[in-house]
């Protein structure tokens, strides 16, 4: 028996092909996916431990406060002087944006650092290697990484533009050097300053953010930090570099560890799809070979030893598609990692990790899965009577009942929506729970009910096929519907791909215009002023107020208050400037109430914490330890514009300390223009002007990104659906040659045959993409009554052009799939294909 | 060629074969299948083309309907030279000047058989000459059974389907593949009278490959072949006096002719 079904694999490689490739394809999104993942995480620890290898112990403090910002120089020296210390060096950071030479931040801005350089009794910091130059010992000299200094084209001794919080100051380059530093490695630029300039820019004069501290000869990491713990105070972290490198390299692969867990998401509907097509071509091998199988009946295998000869060629089919899908895993990791980093930074190199788990897990799920897609064929394929074997070639094929089928997916169908109707009228944790299951319901019940869908679906399209095709378009609808069951098996593929699709554009859709839609009503201004790297300062705000024609500058601090126990994020405005900027959407109370030093909180903030206006609430302001009584004047709709808790600055700081802003709104006489603002925020790197148009996109522009991210991924079971399609043509052009033939020889042309094939084809891919569009679409709805209470401004919006894009590519798929059957139908030798055995 | 009496009237020429050969392959694999063949079919009479196996009678007739390429030679059917014509005016003769009846899988399964009788005129766009077409269904006998399906026939109503197919669209010439090879001598008979009927009543032209001596005993005149040529033919034949040209065709003189 398994002699004679690896004998069958090998006389149906081309149609075992598509299958392979489609479990290749499945297996590795799931490889790939794994071993990126692995490599990543491989790459990032080695990373993290060399950064760290010259640091034996960190010493940081917390609960820093006004009066005690850090360590101070003092405590420094102590330190330093402790036994078993050979050296302690005082370190100090933050936000330092460098300029390239045009003005613009290198690497966009969000993620520049600076620190101070410590050089050791020896002149060196071991943390920075000096390619060229020497360290800053001066305070208007600055070192950059190599990385930066080439991308900014800087030499040592040229002049360099730093943005701080504040305007941008100029320093001269002294050096430029290697680290091992792990946010370098990922693509960070680092600026290194003399220490009293980073002291004075980053913290306070004297003090140190934490300490590094290297052991003396002889004595471990481990001995080093546990002296230190006795000795310094309580409030103070006492870390080995081991330890600091473990707890980093974890936060960084735990970000790659997300993108994995999307990736394996549309591994999962990959294989989903492939099933269908497994399955498929099976029905369709053991159909064709309908006598072969007979035979061996009639000859003395039992039902048990044909399933099992039909469950072998699966498994064959499954290593062999396995082993390539993790070949074609690894090649896409690796791909990946040198092209698409985790949010813009820099993945770390390092040789491909493919562990043994992976392998496994490759190997299981391709044969698991095409196993599994088998099994019900083969069992199929078991039932064929032995006399079968001895029947008139040209015994009508027998058309099982659907009956039972169509019964049990029409329940599952209804039961689903009612239960998807009423999760999404009951909204919260029960509605999404509820949506989940009857979604599952629906679409199972739609695949199995998908044979009985296709005859009055495409029932619907023939007369049309008819009259703009001619017999060509009626044959092929005919066709179309003559094997139901092969039908909606080829159709499911597009159409579980189209169902994910269009419930995600429903649903980006719904909320982007949303909040488009409240973004427009709130937004007053007519320009929104953002600093990518640090923050407006008060001097920008200054130099705005003075551009020609700007008649309004609202500052928003963004920042975190206490609000009766809650910690709530906290737009901080000046209430006569934020009135002419922003329209706040209230529900009740008023906008001016700010100017009254009350409080405004969002809709569901309220709601969640049952504040309603009127009401006096207590709240302490950031670090500060004092306690004030707030009265809530507004409660207004949710949305992206502000946070949820709105006050005026005075309230929360009369004494305001703070010189810097999170943005600015600009309203303007319409004299001005975006330059005119541009030239009085000259000299500020990292500046960013939004007019109206891009306001919008700011704030609901993101859906957009997301849904394409999800498109490109969704791509892959576009293309399995291709597979399938093709697999199924080719398989029904070989099952109908003689017909082909005889068409041909009464007068039906070659460009009639491909024409057959090719609407056939395109017909059943708009029968998949249907079905999927109308589920999806329901789902979608769904989906966006349950989350509607979170949507400002909710309101459904069905993207009619999407969906018509959407057909558009179903029957660019369709038409795309039938190339090779349809050319190979055209090919076809008549003689032969009329001869009779 | 003195085995049948002289033809007894000199018809039109429907289509004509002339020096017509036929090679597969090169060297040690060439095969000739027909080698250097003349012959001429005329208009409303009914001829059928015998041979042992391989002999090349299929080929002939698939060359001579434009459903086979040919090495060298002419064919005609009507006045025009099918050498020189490419794959879609072959195709456009096949449907507009010519009807066909296989052996078996002559119709498809999806259309009705008036769907099926009708195909080659729906193909060219046609609207089937509505009396011509009722006149052919009655002759045949569908007349209760246009709407079914093929699978609903039995194969000699599937094959009259099929006879009522290459009539309808009023070809210049009919060729038929063993029409009742397929099917139980009753219903080829039935077969083998509206064939014979169309000639005899409508006119049409009709050529039939087969390899029953009864079957042929049908046409007017039965061409023979062997080895790629026509070794002989006659003219009003009966069974018996083909079965025994056919047993002396074993004999080496059959071949030397």
């Amino acid at each position: 028996m398994f002699r004679t079904a690896l004998r069958n694999v090998l006389a149906h490689k081309a149609r075992l092909l598509m299958t392979v490739l489609a479990v290749m394809l499945g297996v590795a999104f799931v490889s790939g996916t794994l071993i990126f993942n692995d490599t990543l995480s491989d790459g990032y620890r080695d990373q993290t431990a060399k950064s760290y290898a010259h640091v034996d112990v960190e010493v940081r403090p917390y609960g820093q406060s006004d009066k005690v910002p850090g360590i101070s120089r003092k405590e420094l020296n102590e330190i330093a002087r402790l036994d078993r210390v050979a050296g302690a060096a005082g370190r100090v950071g933050g936000i330092a944006g460098v300029a390239d030479k045009d003005g613009g931040l290198i690497g966009g801005g969000t993620s520049g650092t600076g620190a101070n350089f410590a050089p050791g009794k020896d002149g060196k910091d071991p943390l920075y290697v000096f390619t060229k130059g020497s360290g800053p010992t001066h305070p208007r000299q600055v070192a950059l990484d190599k990385d930066t200094a080439e991308k900014g084209g800087y030499d040592v001794g040229d002049t360099v533009r730093v943005a701080f919080r504040g305007p941008a100051k100029t320093y001269e380059l002294s050096g430029i050097f290697t680290t091992d530093d792990t946010w370098v490695a990922l693509g960070d630029s680092l600026a290194l300053f003399d220490t009293p300039v980073a002291q004075r820019l980053f913290l306070q004069p004297g003090y140190y953010e934490y300490v590094t501290v290297t052991a003396a000869p002889g004595t471990s990491s481990t001995e080093l930090a546990a002296t230190l713990r006795k000795v310094l105070p309580d409030d103070t972290d006492v870390k080995t570099g081991r330890q600091l490198a473990d707890e980093r390299a974890e936060g960084g692969a735990s970000d790659a560890l997300m993108l994995s867990t999307i990736l394996l998401a549309f591994a999962g509907v990959a294989l989903f799809v492939s099933v269908f097509l497994i399955a498929n071509t099976f029905t369709m091998l053991a159909a064709q070979r309908t006598r072969e199988l007979a035979l061996l009946r009639a000859v003395g295998a039992s039902r048990r030893q044909v399933t099992r000869s039909v469950l072998i060629e699966a498994m064959a089919v499954g290593i062999v598609g396995a082993a390539g899908g993790l070949g074609v895993g690894a090649a896409m990791a690796a791909v990946a990692r040198s092209t698409v980093g985790v949010f813009g930074a820099k993945n770390p190199d390092g040789p491909l990790v493919v562990t043994a788990t992976t392998v496994l897990v490759a190997a299981a799920v391709g044969v698991l899965v095409t196993m599994l897609a088998a099994w019900l064929p083969a069992r199929r394929a078991a039932k064929i009577p032995p006399v079968a074997a001895i029947g008139s070639a040209h015994l009508p094929a027998t058309t099982r009942s659907l009956l039972v089928r169509n019964l049990l997916g029409g329940i599952m169908v209804l039961l689903g929506a009612a239960v998807v109707v009423a999760g999404a009228g009951a909204g919260g944790s029960l509605g999404k729970a509820l949506v989940g299951l009857g979604a599952v319901l629906v679409v199972t019940g739609v695949l199995v009910l998908i044979p009985l869908l296709s005859r009055p679906v495409i029932a619907l399209v023939q007369p049309l096929l008819r009259r703009g095709f001619g017999v060509s378009g009626k044959l092929a609808g005919q066709n179309a519907v003559r094997s139901p069951r092969r039908t909606g098996a080829t159709a499911s593929a597009l159409a579980i791909g189209l169902t994910l699709v269009s419930a995600l554009t429903v649903l980006a859709t719904t909320v982007g215009q949303s909040t488009d839609r409240m973004t427009t009503d709130i937004v007053k201004a007519d320009y929104m002023v953002t600093d990518s790297g640090a923050g407006l300062d008060t001097s920008a705000a200054a130099a705005l107020r003075k551009a020609p024609g700007v008649t309004t500058v609202s500052e928003e601090q963004q920042s975190w208050m206490q609000l009766d126990g809650i910690q709530e994020d906290v737009s901080a405005v000046t209430p006569a400037d934020f009135d002419k900027a922003i329209r706040l959407p209230v529900v009740s109370g008023s906008q001016g109430t700010l100017a009254k030093g009350q409080v405004a909180v969002a809709e569901d903030e309220a709601r969640a914490h049952g504040w309603k206006v009127g009401d006096t609430l207590p709240a302490v302001y950031g670090d500060s330890d004092k306690s004030r009584k707030l009265t809530v004047g507004a409660v207004f709709e949710s949305n992206e514009v502000v946070l949820p808790v709105v006050v005026s600055a005075d309230v929360i700081d009369p004494n305001a300390t703070s010189t810097t802003s999170s943005k600015a709104y600009l309203k303007t006489d319409g004299s001005t223009h975006e330059k005119a603002l541009a030239d009085a925020l000259a000299g500020r790197p990292g500046i960013k002007i939004d007019d109206r148009q891009a306001i919008r996109e700011e704030f609901s522009g993101a859906f957009g990104t997301v849904l394409n991210v999800l498109y490109a991924l969704l791509a892959i079971s576009l293309l399995i659906a291709v597979l399938g399609v093709v697999n199924t043509l080719a398989m029904s052009v070989f099952e109908r040659q003689r017909e082909v033939g005889m068409l041909r020889a009464v007068g039906l042309d070659r460009r009639g045959v491909t024409r057959m094939i090719q609407l056939e084809s395109v017909v059943i891919s708009l029968f998949g993409a249907a079905v999927g569009m109308a589920v999806g679409t329901f789902l979608g709805w769904a989906v966006c009554e349950i989350v509607k209470a979170d949507i400002p401004g909710y309101a459904l919006v069905l993207p009619w052009d999407r969906f018509g894009l959407f057909l558009l590519l179903a029957a660019l798929v369709g038409l795309l799939a039938a190339m090779w059957p349809a050319r190979s139908a055209a090919r076809l030798n008549m003689l032969t294909a009329i001869k009779t055995e | 060629m003195t085995t049948s009496p002289p033809a007894p009237r000199t018809p039109t020429i429907a289509a004509r074969a002339t020096e017509l050969s036929k090679v597969y392959g090169q060297g040690d694999t060439r095969v000739v299948a027909l080698d250097r063949v003349s012959v001429g079919f005329g208009q409303s009479q009914f001829t059928a083309i015998m041979g042992p196996s391989g002999s090349g009678k299929s080929t002939l007739m698939h060359c001579v309907a434009g459903l086979d390429s040919f090495s060298s030679g002419s064919v005609r059917v009507g006045d025009v030279e099918l050498g020189a014509l490419t794959d879609r005016q072959l195709t456009k003769l096949r449907r507009d000047k010519v009807g066909f009846i296989f052996q078996a899988f002559n119709l498809l399964p999806t259309l009705t058989a008036l769907e099926n009788i009708t195909l080659p005129m729906d193909l060219a766009g046609r609207t089937p000459d509505k009396e011509w077409l009722d006149s052919v269904i009655q002759m045949v006998g569908l007349s209760g059974r246009l709407t079914h399906r093929p699978a609903q026939l039995s194969g000699g109503q599937q094959q009259r389907v099929a006879v009522a197919r290459a009539l309808a669209s009023q070809p210049e010439i009919v060729f038929g593949d063993e029409p009742t090879g397929n099917l139980d001598s009753r219903a080829g008979s039935e077969v083998l009278g509206f064939l014979r009927d169309s000639v005899r009543t409508l006119g049409q032209t009709v050529v039939m490959v087969t390899h029953d001596p009864v079957a042929a005993a049908y046409a007017d005149r039965v061409v023979f072949l062997a080895d790629g040529r026509i070794v002989d033919e006659m003219y009003e034949p009966t069974a018996d006096a083909v079965r025994e040209l056919m047993k002396s065709s074993d004999a080496p003189g059959f071949r030397t002719s």
